[in-house]
């Protein structure tokens, strides 16, 4: 059942040079307790595209077009007052640095029955209760006793599990995790990616994965969508997908990891860097690294699709 | 296999100096809280001649801290590193300008308000490698080897990518001529696409220019690609050490097997399940008596709880420390 289906999003930076199209005509949709990755470089969109969905691009960022339908209801249009009670209530977000998210002169206890109560009434006793089950459900031992803990007093890890515990205390039905585990160590991230797809998988919640690691994406996600210049250039199942890609760009990026390679032999790189937003080129935005480019790839490319499978290219690769 | 850059038994240990407040309350008869972090215990290593040794681990483990000393940036605390046949420090400086430095954040590295050509020319002038006049020629040489467009000399810093910085970083390094580089996580920071190009670039330079390399890194995978031999740290100590080859495919340390169980994986293949360890790294204020690993270790026994096992050679013809290797 589809919990949230996007098309066509616009929403573009205004600089002094111009129009950054940040998120380029996306469209995706996303079933309940599915898990997609959206993966893409610096700069791809990828974030932008999340900060989007839950509305908050700040400016110079504006959403310019598009839908974003959330269980029924049209999110583009909403008021900032509807947008901050689905926020976090339905829709919650996970950020890259835990520190950024929790205030550090709270405890632990006190911001989470805040985050409660700011969607419902409760009693601090209820609260502090649901709030230590939450914690212990993200594997935080003796969690009554750390409600009274301050962020500083948790590891980095610890700190990204009270993050999430405090995104799924409502329940939400769409979580979107923006670079969760990209400033933890391995260890740490290997727990986190399993714990946070058994969640998924339990509690029937959507998560939107925003990740520059394909190797983590693939650890977590059921699909994956890969982001170029603003767009989704190829999506699909994600094993399907990374065993045989459609777009020269999601090949590129795969072949460019060490894993791919014998050790010590030259890896095979994407040529140049990531094109400015400001100056794409005309048709094809990856054209001018793309080994397989030729005359056609200056027209705008066209959607290739195969059941369950997009990509955006002239000369897709065979699968 | 002559050792050109070698740790004997080195020790670092940062002690927090008291505050003010801590002096008075000592001169009241209070206890200070004087508390000191062994952040590098006991490490022996070498570095042979032309071969690129990973230094894996996670944070905290004392990987940049190793790092800086064999550098010659950070004095020991006790022991001693050799490079050449001598300490590459002298009365608290360095002392040789054959070992150089890549940082993870060239951003940091590089002063914002000079020119690259100038900062990359800097040092060989400063040492006499090169005169003033013949300096913009090395410049040009070095940018146009790490795959930059000369002219860039006059651009500063914040005009280039993150991927361009690391170039730039690393022409400044080469320019000193150096037999040793010491890069600490130089790709950690970097895209992907623009990481593959990076590492291309380190591959090409230590072949043309036989460059002996410490690679320190938290990312199995890269270490796996360019080191020839790895050594894997836990809070301080060395736990494992031996060629890339015999400690990837038959790990001898529970620590070792776990951070390579831990990594996700791209193979042709499914991707392999994860299996993460319980658990997190101890705090180096206070680390576990016996094997600091035993807490996490799904093999502890009474043992690892009360002695911590010296580096033995491994069946694979490396080093472990741990009771149960084997």
């Amino acid at each position: 059942m589809t919990l949230l289906s996007v098309r066509d999003l616009q929403t573009h930076f205004l600089t002094r040079d111009g129009a950054a199209r940040a998120v380029d005509g996306v469209s995706f949709d996303i079933a309940r307790g599915e898990i997609l990755g959206l993966v893409g470089e610096s700069g791809s969109g990828k974030s932008v595209t999340g900060f989007s969905l839950i509305g908050l691009v700040d400016p110079p960022g504006r959403i310019m077009g598009g839908s974003i339908r959330f269980d029924g209801q049209e999110l583009v249009e909403l008021s900032a007052e509807a947008m901050r009670d689905l926020r976090g209530r339905r829709i919650a977000m996970v950020f890259q640095d835990p520190g950024a998210t929790l205030n550090p002169v709270l405890t632990i206890g006190q911001q989470m029955v805040l985050a409660l109560r700011a969607h419902r009434a409760m009693a601090t006793a209820a609260a502090r209760e649901l709030s230590a089950s939450r914690l212990t459900r993200l594997g935080i031992p003796d969690a009554m006793a750390r409600l009274d803990s301050y962020p500083h007093e948790f590891s980095g890890g610890m700190r990204q599990r009270v993050a999430i515990a405090m995104a799924l205390l409502h329940g939400p039905d769409l979580i979107i995790a923006d670079e969760p585990t990209t400033a933890l160590d391995v260890s740490i991230q290997a727990q986190i990616l399993v714990e946070m797809r058994r969640l998924a998988k339990e509690t029937g919640t959507a998560l939107i994965w925003i990740s520059h690691d394909l190797a983590a994406v693939a650890a977590v996600a059921d699909r994956i969508m890969v982001m170029y210049a603003g767009r989704i250039v190829e999506s699909g199942p994600v094993a399907t997908v990374l065993r045989g890609p459609l777009h020269p760009y999601t090949r590129g990026l795969l072949d460019s990891l060490p894993a791919m390679a014998e050790p010590g032999q030259a890896l095979r790189q994407i040529p140049g860097n990531t094109p400015s937003l400001l100056a794409l080129p005309a048709g094809c935005p990856f054209a001018p690294r793309c080994p397989g480019a030729d005359a056609v790839c200056a027209t705008p490319p066209p959607v290739v699709e195969t059941p369950g499978r997009m990509a955006r290219c002239h000369h897709p690769l065979p699968a | 296999m002559t050792a050109l850059l070698l740790a004997e038994a080195v020790t670092r240990r940062f002690t927090r100096r008291a505050s003010v407040g801590d002096r008075i309350a000592g001169l009241f008869g209070a206890n200070a809280d004087r508390r000191s972090v062994q952040a590098v215990t006991d490490v022996s290593l070498t570095l042979a001649a032309g071969e690129t040794l990973g230094l894996v681990g996670e944070s905290g483990c004392g990987k940049s801290t190793l790092g800086r000393m064999l550098a010659g940036i950070l004095p020991p605390t006790s022991g001693r590193v050799l490079f050449d046949g001598a300490p590459p420090m002298a009365g608290g400086h360095k002392v040789t300008t054959r070992i150089q430095t890549v940082f993870q954040d060239p951003f940091a590295s590089l002063n914002p308000r000079r020119r690259i050509g100038d900062s990359i020319a800097e040092g060989p002038i400063a040492h006499g490698f090169v005169s003033r006049d013949a300096s913009a020629a090395l410049v040009a040489d070095w940018l146009r080897r790490v795959g930059l467009d000369p002219v860039f000399a006059q651009r500063f810093p914040h005009q280039f990518s993150g991927g361009q910085r690391q170039r730039v970083a690393i022409a400044r390094a080469l320019a000193m001529q150096p037999d040793v580089m010491v890069c600490d996580e130089p790709v950690a920071s970097l895209d992907v696409s623009i990481q593959a190009q990076i590492i291309n670039l380190f591959l090409d330079l230590r072949r043309d220019l036989g460059l002996t390399c410490l690679f320190i890194s938290h990312d199995l995978s890269v270490v796996r690609h360019v080191a020839d031999r790895v050594a894997i740290m836990y809070l301080g100590r060395i736990v494992e050490s031996g060629t890339a080859a015999a400690v990837y495919s038959a790990p001898a340390h529970p620590y070792t097997r776990a951070l390579l169980d831990s990594s996700p994986k791209l193979g042709l293949d499914r991707p392999a399940p994860l299996r993460p360890i319980a658990g997190e790294l101890p705090s180096p204020l206070a680390p576990p008596p016996g094997c600091a690993f035993h807490p996490r270790c799904p093999l502890a026994t009474e043992v690892c709880r009360v002695e911590r096992p010296a580096l033995a050679p491994s069946v694979t013809g490396g080093l472990v420390a741990c009771h149960h290797a084997g």
